[in-house]
């Protein structure tokens, strides 16, 4: 089975991020760039299907150059070869480019699955799955924390509040992931070793079939107008109980129409 | 906390992929609940040692039986980032590689190798390694420890070793004892008669670490039990270099905790109107404690580049095991003036760390043999005895 599990670099979110003031997209040199939490438990889950089902396991990364240090840690958890799309070109892509220009690199590189994160820490948007899917013309089954497979028939389950939801498809197919799924492994000193020999190949915009008019800032179809740093949080009110406590409480949280 | 002199820039890719993948580790399996182990004077061996097996972390600058075969600033890295949590864990992973794991390794049959070394690698054998006894700390040549050739060619072990670390938990122990011809290392597997470890109890120090003293009424142990690659105390002392080149490094981490913590505390801790910080009294403890940190840090990078080149000498280990333990354990002490009365509590690390700094200052060669080390190096004079 081929496996390709898309991982993505995001800003460390124990620093703090910022936006760029020239074009207001985030400034990926600000902060250092770690694997985007969800996508570990992508990865974790590709490695797992590949346990039991044979095949090989192909990491995609659309990112700028730094982001081998992620490709790296997906390598060395024990994916078995990478794919990064790099390109000047790619920069200020919004999530409908991305998902372009992710679809052009996997009917490049070919898939039998198609496995990543729901979404990532740094924009939040959750939709590349969807979009993902639909560009590909395969099904999507998303938010998963179980994935079963058996032969071409692929079935998934999505927590919701009153129950569960049971998805089934039959691969190729396109499936998203939360962190209820599984533990992801710490990469082995073994397999940091041996990610040192395991190709990476980078694919520029042309080599993936991707229409540079239809990526980057000017291809967006969203645009970031504005933006300011959220205020800081004003001082709490104290309510000093001195007997009448609870009714001091009580006005708190009517003034604020709590209650 | 920023890195001043942004050090781990020297570091390649896999470099700080391993210090990231340690880090991760501690963060999540060693911190929360280090200060329990600690409190209850347990290591929870079970639970972890598979784990750091699983990692790649037991024996991991041997090379094949399962061992990743790092660099040696890889393997310092390593120890840095697992002494950030615990001194004990540090130890842990220090005995089982560099003193039990190595002699096997590096001087052992292939016989010797193949029972024991994937097992240790993958932490479902545990090892210990004898030298010190009761009566002989500092100077390990006057041990009494001895095997002695019975006629059908076993070996019969009589004696006992004392402050040895894993010792109730070990499944094998290489013990160093004397024989008509010299000391030599024997594989003592810990179930074989005449073999008992009973823990030492009461530590002040290392409590999130197992110390034990080993006996050996009558052991019979077969011929094939002794390493034949070496003689005399130099075996031994081989793999003391390996340990304290991990020491070296692991105290860094530990010292960088303790400054973590102490910069924290006296941001957030107010007093007379103002973070204690904002004092210059505890502005020029936080600065000296950064500078010490440096200065045995780039010791440690140093020490290891000279070992990745092939080039280092007993004397540069016993520098930088010198150097860089009594720079932690005057960082850790800093840090725990600056927490003030939360100093002394297990709520933060610090006193945690400070205590177990005053064993990595004993075991491995005290301060006072390094120093001797040291003077003997630059006078041309022994002044051991
Ligand atoms: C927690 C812990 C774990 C340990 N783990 C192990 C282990 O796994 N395996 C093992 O074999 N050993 C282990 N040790 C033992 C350790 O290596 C010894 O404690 C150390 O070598 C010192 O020996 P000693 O305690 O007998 O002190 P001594 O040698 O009696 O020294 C007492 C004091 O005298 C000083 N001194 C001695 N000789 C001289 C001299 N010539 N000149 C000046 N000063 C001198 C020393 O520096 C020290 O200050 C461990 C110790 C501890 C505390």
């Amino acid at each position: 089975m081929n496996i390709v599990v898309c991982v993505k670099q995001v800003p460390d979110t124990a620093t703090e991020r910022k936006l760029r003031s020239d074009d207001k997209t985030l400034d990926r040199d600000a902060a250092d760039g770690v694997i985007n939490e969800l996508c570990e438990y992508a990865v974790e889950e590709a490695l797992l299907l590949k346990e039991a089902h044979g095949g090989e396991v192909t990491v995609l990364t659309m990112g700028p150059s730094k982001a081998t240090d992620t490709i790296r840690k997906a390598l060395a958890m024990g994916a078995d070869k990478a794919v990064h799309l790099v390109d000047d070109a790619l920069h200020g892509s919004d999530a409908l480019s991305t998902s372009y220009a992710m679809a052009q690199t996997l009917k490049t590189i070919g898939f039998d699955v198609v496995i990543l994160g729901s979404e990532s820490t740094d924009a939040r948007t959750g939709l590349l799955a969807a979009m993902l899917a639909e560009r590909l013309g395969v099904p999507q089954l998303t938010q998963a924390n179980k994935v079963d497979i058996d032969g071409t028939a692929i079935a998934i389950q999505r927590l919701t509040d009153y129950g569960h939801d049971k998805v089934e498809a039959s691969l190729p197919a396109v499936v998203s992931v939360v962190e209820k799924i599984n533990e992801p492994r710490y990469p082995s000193f073994k397999g940091i070793m041996a990610a040192k020999k395991k190709p990476v190949q980078t694919l520029g915009i042309a080599e993936a079939g991707i229409d540079a008019s239809q990526v980057g800032l000017a291809g967006a179809w969203s645009e970031v107008v504005d933006f300011a740093a959220a205020p800081p949080r004003a001082a709490g009110t104290i309510v000093t109980d001195q007997g009448d406590g609870g009714t001091g409480a009580a006005e708190f949280l009517a003034s604020k129409k709590f209650i | 906390m920023d890195d001043l002199l942004r050090i781990d820039d020297q570091l390649s890719d896999e470099q700080r992929l391993i210090r990231d993948t340690v880090k991760e580790f501690v963060a999540d399996r060693i911190l929360p609940d280090v200060a329990d182990w600690f409190e209850e004077a347990t290591f929870p061996v079970k639970e972890l040692a598979p784990a750091l097996g699983e990692l790649g972390v037991l024996g991991m600058h041997l090379e094949g039986y399962g061992c990743a075969g790092l660099d040696a600033v890889s393997y310092g890295v390593a120890c840095r980032e697992l002494e950030a949590g615990d001194s004990g864990l540090r130890s842990f992973v220090s005995v089982q590689g560099s003193l039990a794991m190595f002699p096997i390794w590096k001087y052992g049959t292939d016989e010797q190798k193949e029972e024991w070394l994937p097992r240790m690698a993958a932490g479902d054998a545990i090892g210990c390694f004898g030298l010190t006894e009761p009566d002989h700390g500092s100077d390990p040549g006057g041990m009494r420890t001895h095997a002695k050739r019975d006629p059908s060619g076993d070996w019969i072990l009589n004696g006992s070793k004392m402050w040895i670390t894993n010792g109730s938990i070990a499944d094998v122990a290489v013990v160093w004892a004397q024989t008509d011809e010299g000391v030599r290392g024997f594989v003592v597997p810990t179930d074989t008669p005449g073999f008992t470890a009973p823990e030492i109890h009461r530590k002040m120090s290392l409590r999130a670490s197992v110390t034990s003293s080993l006996y050996f009424d009558d052991v019979r142990l077969p011929a094939s039990a002794v390493l034949p690659g070496v003689k005399g105390l130099k075996g031994p002392l081989s793999c003391l270099s390996e340990a304290r080149f991990g020491i070296l490094w692991g105290v860094v981490g530990a010292a960088r905790a303790c400054l973590e913590s102490a910069v924290d505390y006296s941001t957030s801790r107010t007093q007379f109107g103002k973070p204690i910080g904002a004092f210059q009294l505890t502005q020029e403890k936080l600065a000296w404690m950064a500078v010490g940190l440096g200065q045995s840090h780039l010791t440690a990078l140093h020490l290891g580049q000279l070992k990745d080149a092939g080039t280092i000498t007993p004397r540069q280990i016993s520098f930088g095991k010198l150097a860089n333990v009594r720079a932690a354990l005057d960082i850790a002490r800093q840090a725990r003036s600056i927490l003030g009365g939360n100093g002394i509590t297990l709520e933060y690390p610090v006193i945690r760390h400070m205590n177990n700094l005053e064993s990595v200052l004993t075991y491995e060669g005290t301060q006072e043999i390094h120093t001797l080390v040291l003077g003997e190096a630059l006078t041309g004079l022994a002044a051991y005895r």
